[in-house]
């Protein structure tokens, strides 16, 4: 195999195992430029998993599968706005009860459908999203020298999912950054009582972000059950959300630097994959463990300010109480 | 003003509220259960009597509910000081760790101490190990002023990876292709309940019950001293009640934040006391199984109180084990309904605690006006 | 009257709870004039302007716009109505540019690039109008206080405010830069705007209104015209009874310096210098009043002096010895007699969610006496609270009842007794009377004075200028961050200290 397809190999990989990372990271972005910490990225990705595997196996369509996937997602997601927004209740402890819930949930439901621990069947067919090739790809594979290559097995070849995923990114972008909607989101994270004292709720904007993470979330998830795999198996997301979320501040909630943090950490976790009991010479058999560490570990040391300094959406995780 | 929070008798915030919560999230099971086609009654029945119909059911009750008391207490301790940490799954996992690696250091160098300090000396390395992991965000959060939430939970993940390096690379039994530590020491390991009780007449089936049990309850009543009895609990309590205050009063928010973080770490370390040391007699991986993230859950249902946090344990116990043998009878209702369980009362008893003191106000109110 | 009041207020009441904040209110503002709005803390100037607002809704009661009963539910119908309010905390999105603030809420379309053009022609036309000059690129956040007001005027002129509502703007404003917020409100009444102003400082009111009310106890007790009132007479309105400006107090001569601080500078977080080359001496037996508009520095030399902040430059002695860094810690200086009633009680005095008796402990918590043996002892420490209460006459005399749930002067009252329990050889007030009611605040007068002539160096640190001037034996005046001159307290008067509150120093006049 020589260099240039091992690279292609290297970042089609990449991309795949981006793809739920970019769904969550712009998810948790919505939510917290609105003012509302979300650690239960995980979870509502897990259950939209589940959903639509589950939508996915009983219709044998993978686009009604993904709409209960987003549903799924959604549910989760208005239930932690109505603790955190409605009822003004600790933003963490309602992600981690989501996470909790979707966990279990997933499992016992799972198992009490199909009796496989947890497991759906397998999806085959229509039943999942398949690899969609761009128009072009095998042309300029052929005729185009290297890039063409890399359009083919890296840019091209993907489910329509994952190309959601990047055109989440474009759409947050440009929203947050262009119109009304945005101006009002950004605002509201960070002074929620200018955004009253404007005549603008409060609480409708945070449940139109928060209700923009559930939709994310879903398409993540959904990419993971009907795509990446063919099924959903328990635990399937194996924290992919707390990467996310890890991106997320990485990126000092920035959409394109966000998009850059999920791709590097997919970079990670692929070159981990690549290495698992590889010898090199004079490191011996590498620890992929140290690297699958490595995003945690960098997110660790960003947010101690020892490179830069994290910038949160000021009024995030704070409940909106009018003052007299 | 709709906003203010609602002022409750005192035995109402502290007994009523978390009750209700209780029983409202077993409600929300007992819908799941009617959902997947069972009899929620049925499954109730079945759940109690294993938990609590047999000495042994007790037995293996309470060897949870040892569990989640050091989980609880320490997210309970966190709390005080205004912390949430999130990271006791990561904090057991290094404890454990820490603990082999002592053991693995008796057993290497037989007589190296007296044999009778084998085992307090390895529960002491699982407090440390787990006093350290948690140290770590609460030396961040003082020093350099990140979130120990934030910290707590990527903390989690290294340590998920760390133990699965180290049991295949460093402390792995040889040869063996499971990611587990050689046993312990005999006299490194805890007496199991129906051994410890034996010899005072006390027979006992053999349950997984072993004296770490008695460890947590002391850790109870050492929690209850520490925050309401000691000077350090009084600056815990102001720290976490209103830091400003604190520095006026000469206590250092930040030396507290790194304290209080520890001695939560230390207490979920009794997890790691209780399962490698109590009854695996060996490190595993994912010993941790969630039991940390339900400490959460037993903490709020507990107020944060070690007489809740002992009762919300216990709860949690007859849950699991309950749920343990209800699976077997009835192979839908598998033990993840517990952590749903868990899920739905933390959101309840946590973050929609507003909405459950209204509802509670507004009962009692009614009562009132009847009466 | 040729046109009808620009708006008018009947009968408007407000309870929250048991307390009543407005009670039956009513008030007529005439068109295209200044109106003034005085009262204590408290006295329901804020709620009624929040109900102006859309805030919150008046349980009784009608406004009316240009003649017209109109409802004001929420901040939105304010807007539509011709209402614009600056807040004394400002409305602004600090990460946001001054066009993007401004926009906010009136972005006119989907798109925000439309209207921000509209917004750029716009406020270079206001600024125009009103000597405004404000770039609308610039980040908020980096703009100083007095511009980000000007961003709050211009957010309610761009949404078409006839009405303009300033609640205390010139509370966290430098002398200059309120003349140049006066200058600006009589531009805005010559365009035919109508002004509201909510203060309680009296000079501000003399110097800009053409009528004046006056609220007491959440009801509106007086209507004058500016030029057929004075300020004394405004007081006693505010007040309700003539003012004691000034308290019994016996000539003393002060012992000797107990607490000095030379040189003393101090830089905040973002690294602006808050105090500037501060020297002071204390004597025992003397009150030494600092006079200053809030953010002077006074906070930070109160800060400085208890050990909360360090300062980056500077010496303080007690009692002759200089103070090292390690010296300088809450605890070490209670030890050895200097104590600190701080500025505000809830941020730092007190823990509101702990019982009376364990904040009557609160930086005492190491006193043996409250333990036996390595254990706190509650019998102990609600044994003490319940003498303290009592000789403090605090209300109830419950140790165990929650400190959220005593009244200000209660709370306060414990502080107090907290702090002067312990014999204090040095003790820093800060704002002793904030929040207190009328009977409170002769009681702590008085027990102030009384520890004065028991011979303890007492620095008092108030925006009361008056409680400045009536306790004080020696006043110094603050200016951003700098010591602008002394007055011996018998001379002092008021306008001599506006002027060095002011930042004109002695060597300057």
């Amino acid at each position: 195999m020589d260099l240039l397809q091992l690279v292609a190999l290297v970042l089609d990989s990449t991309i795949r195992l981006s793809i739920p990372l970019i769904c969550a990271a712009m998810a948790g972005l919505w939510s917290e430029k609105a003012g509302v910490v979300d650690i239960g990225l995980e979870g509502k990705m897990l259950v939209a998993a589940f959903a639509s595997a589950v939508a996915s196996f009983v219709t044998g369509s993978a686009w009604v599968g993904l709409c209960a996937g987003i549903l799924a997602s959604l549910a989760l997601a208005l239930v932690h706005g109505f603790a955190a927004i409605t009822w003004r209740g600790n933003q963490i402890v309602s992600g981690v009860a989501i996470n909790m819930l979707a966990a279990g949930l997933t499992v016992v439901l799972g198992n009490a459908w199909y009796g496989q621990g947890g497991r759906t069947p397998s999806l085959e067919g229509a039943a999942r999203f398949g690899d969609i090739t761009l128009p072009f790809a095998r042309w300029t594979r052929e005729h185009v020298p290297g890039l063409g290559l890399l359009y083919d097995e890296v840019v091209s070849g993907h489910a329509v999912p994952a190309y959601l995923a990047f055109l989440s990114v474009l759409v947050t972008a440009l929203v947050l950054g262009r119109t009304r909607f945005g101006l009002r989101i950004r605002a509201v994270g960070e002074n929620p009582a200018a955004v009253d004292t404007a005549g603008i709720s409060v609480a409708r904007l945070r449940y139109a972000a928060v209700a923009i993470c559930g939709l994310l979330c879903g398409i993540g998830g959904t990419y993971l059950a009907t795509a990446q795999a063919a099924g959903f198996l328990p635990h399937m997301t194996a924290g992919r959300g707390f990467i996310a979320l890890a991106a997320v501040i990485f990126a000092n909630w920035r959409p394109w630097p966000a998009l850059g943090a999920c791709l590097l950490f997919g970079l990670l976790d692929a070159i981990a994959i690549r290495l698992q009991g590889v010898t090199l010479p004079g490191i011996g058999l590498v620890p992929v463990e140290a690297i699958q560490a490595l995003p945690y570990l960098m997110t660790i040391v960003l947010l101690a300010g020892f490179i830069g300094k994290a910038a949160p959406p000021r009024a995030s995780g704070l409940p909106y109480v009018k003052e007299r | 003003m709709s906003a203010a929070p609602v002022e409750l008798p005192r035995w109402a915030d502290t007994a009523l509220v978390p009750l209700v919560s209780v029983v409202a999230a077993l409600l929300v099971a007992g819908l799941v259960v009617i959902g997947i086609g069972e009899n929620p009654l049925e499954a109730t029945a079945l759940l109690l009597r294993g938990a609590l119909g047999s000495a042994e059911g007790i037995g293996f009750t309470l060897y949870y509910a040892t569990n989640f008391i050091f989980t609880g207490l320490a997210v309970a301790v966190a709390f005080h000081a205004g912390l949430f940490n999130i990271g006791g799954e990561g904090q057991a996992t290094v404890a454990g760790i820490s603990a082999a690696i002592a053991c693995a250091a008796l057993g290497a160098v037989p007589g190296l101490i007296p044999g009778f300090l084998a085992a307090p000396l390895a529960i002491l390395a699982a407090a440390a190990g787990g006093a350290f992991w948690a140290f770590i965000p609460g030396w961040l959060q003082a020093k350099r002023g990140s979130h120990v939430v934030i910290t707590t939970i990527m903390l989690n993940f290294v340590a998920a990876t760390l133990i699965v390096y180290l049991l295949r690379e460093v402390i792995g039994k040889p040869g063996s292709m499971q990611p587990e530590t050689p046993d312990f020491p005999a006299g490194a390991v805890l007496t199991p309940m129906h051994q410890f009780l034996a010899p005072v007449g006390i027979k006992l089936p053999p349950t997984p019950l072993n004296t770490a049990f008695l460890l947590a309850l002391a850790s109870l009543f050492a929690v209850w001293l520490l925050i309401w009895r000691t000077r350090l609990g009084y600056a815990i309590r102001t720290v976490g009640a209103n830091p400003r205050a604190a520095a006026y009063a000469g206590i250092s928010p930040a030396a507290v934040t790194m304290i209080a973080m520890a001695i939560s770490g230390a207490l979920a370390g009794g997890l790691a006391v209780n399962e490698a040391l109590g009854v695996q007699h060996r490190l595993v991986l994912d010993f941790t199984a969630g039991y940390g993230f339900v400490g959460i859950a037993v903490a709020l249902m507990g107020r944060g109180h070690p007489v809740g946090v002992g009762l919300a344990a216990l709860l949690f116990g007859v849950l699991y084990q309950g749920g343990a043998e209800l699976s077997f009878d009835k192979p839908t209702i598998t033990r993840d309904m517990v952590v749903v369980i868990g899920g739905v009362l933390i959101l309840f008893a946590g973050a929609l605690d507003g909405l459950f003191r209204r509802l509670v106000a507004g009962a009692l109110r009614l009562g009132e006006s009847s009466s | 009257m040729s046109r009808p009041a620009a708006i008018e207020v009947v009968g408007i009441s407000k309870r929250f709870g048991t307390v009543v904040a407005n009670n039956d209110v009513s008030l007529s503002v005439a068109a295209g004039s200044i109106h003034g709005i005085v009262g204590e803390n408290g006295a329901g100037k804020s709620t009624l302007m929040s109900i102006l607002y859309g805030f919150y809704e008046a349980d009784a009661g009608e406004i009316r716009i240009a003649g017209a009963p109109r409802r004001v539910r929420s901040p939105a119908d304010a807007i539509a109505a011709g209402i614009g309010m600056v807040h004394q905390h400002f409305m602004l999105v600090e990460t946001l540019s001054v066009a993007e603030n401004v926009l906010l809420g009136a972005e006119g379309g989907a798109l925000l690039k439309g209207g921000l053009k509209t917004a750029r022609a716009a406020l270079a036309g206001l600024s125009q109008d009103y000597g405004l000059a404000i770039d609308p690129d610039a980040i908020v956040g980096e703009l100083s206080v007095g511009l980000q007001q000007r961003v709050e005027i211009l957010k309610a002129l761009y949404r078409g405010a006839e009405i303009l509502i300033l609640d205390e703007p010139t509370a966290v404003l430098t002398p200059p830069e309120a003349d140049q917020l006066f200058v600006l409100l009589r531009a805005l009444k010559a365009q035919g705007k109508t002004v509201i102003l909510i203060t309680h400082k009296l000079r501000e009111i003399m110097d800009v209104t053409d009528r004046v009310s006056v609220m007491r106890r959440g009801e509106m007790v007086a209507h004058v015209a500016t030029p057929e009132t004075s300020p004394p007479a405004l007081a006693e309105a505010m007040v309700g009874r003539r003012v004691l400006l000034r308290v019994e107090k016996q000539r003393r001569e002060p012992g000797p310096p107990v607490l000095e601080a030379v040189g003393l500078s101090c830089r905040d977080a973002r690294g602006t210098e808050t105090l500037r080359e501060v020297g002071l001496t204390l004597h025992a037996g003397e009150i030494v009043g600092i006079a200053g508009v809030a953010g002077n520095g006074q906070s930070e030399l109160l800060e400085v002096l208890a050990g909360l902040i360090q300062p980056s430059r500077g010496v303080i002695r007690l009692d002759g010895q200089i103070l090292t860094a390690a010296d300088r810690h809450p605890a070490r200086l209670r030890e050895r007699g200097l104590m600190h009633i701080p500025e505000d009680r809830h941020r730092s005095g007190l823990v509101t969610a702990f019982s009376g008796a364990e904040n009557a402990i609160l930086g005492y918590q190491h006193d043996p006496a409250f333990r036996t043996g390595p254990l706190l002892s509650p019998a102990r420490i609600a044994a003490h609270a319940r003498e303290a209460f009592a000789a403090y006459d605090v209300r109830p005399p419950d140790p165990a009842l929650k400190t959220a749930k005593f009244s200000g002067g209660n709370q306060q009252k414990i502080v107090l007794a907290r702090e002067i329990e312990r014999q204090p050889r040095v003790l820093l007030v800060g704002q002793p009377t904030r929040g207190v009611d009328i009977g409170a605040i002769e009681f702590i007068h008085r027990r102030l004075l009384a520890l004065r002539d028991a011979g303890v160096a007492i620095l008092l640190v108030s925006v009361e200028l008056e409680e400045v001037m009536a306790l004080s034996d020696r006043i110094l005046a603050m200016c951003g961050g700098r010591i602008t001159g002394e007055r011996a307290g018998e001379v002092a008067d008021e306008r001599d200290l506006g002027l060095l509150m002011a930042g004109v120093t002695d060597e300057a006049a």
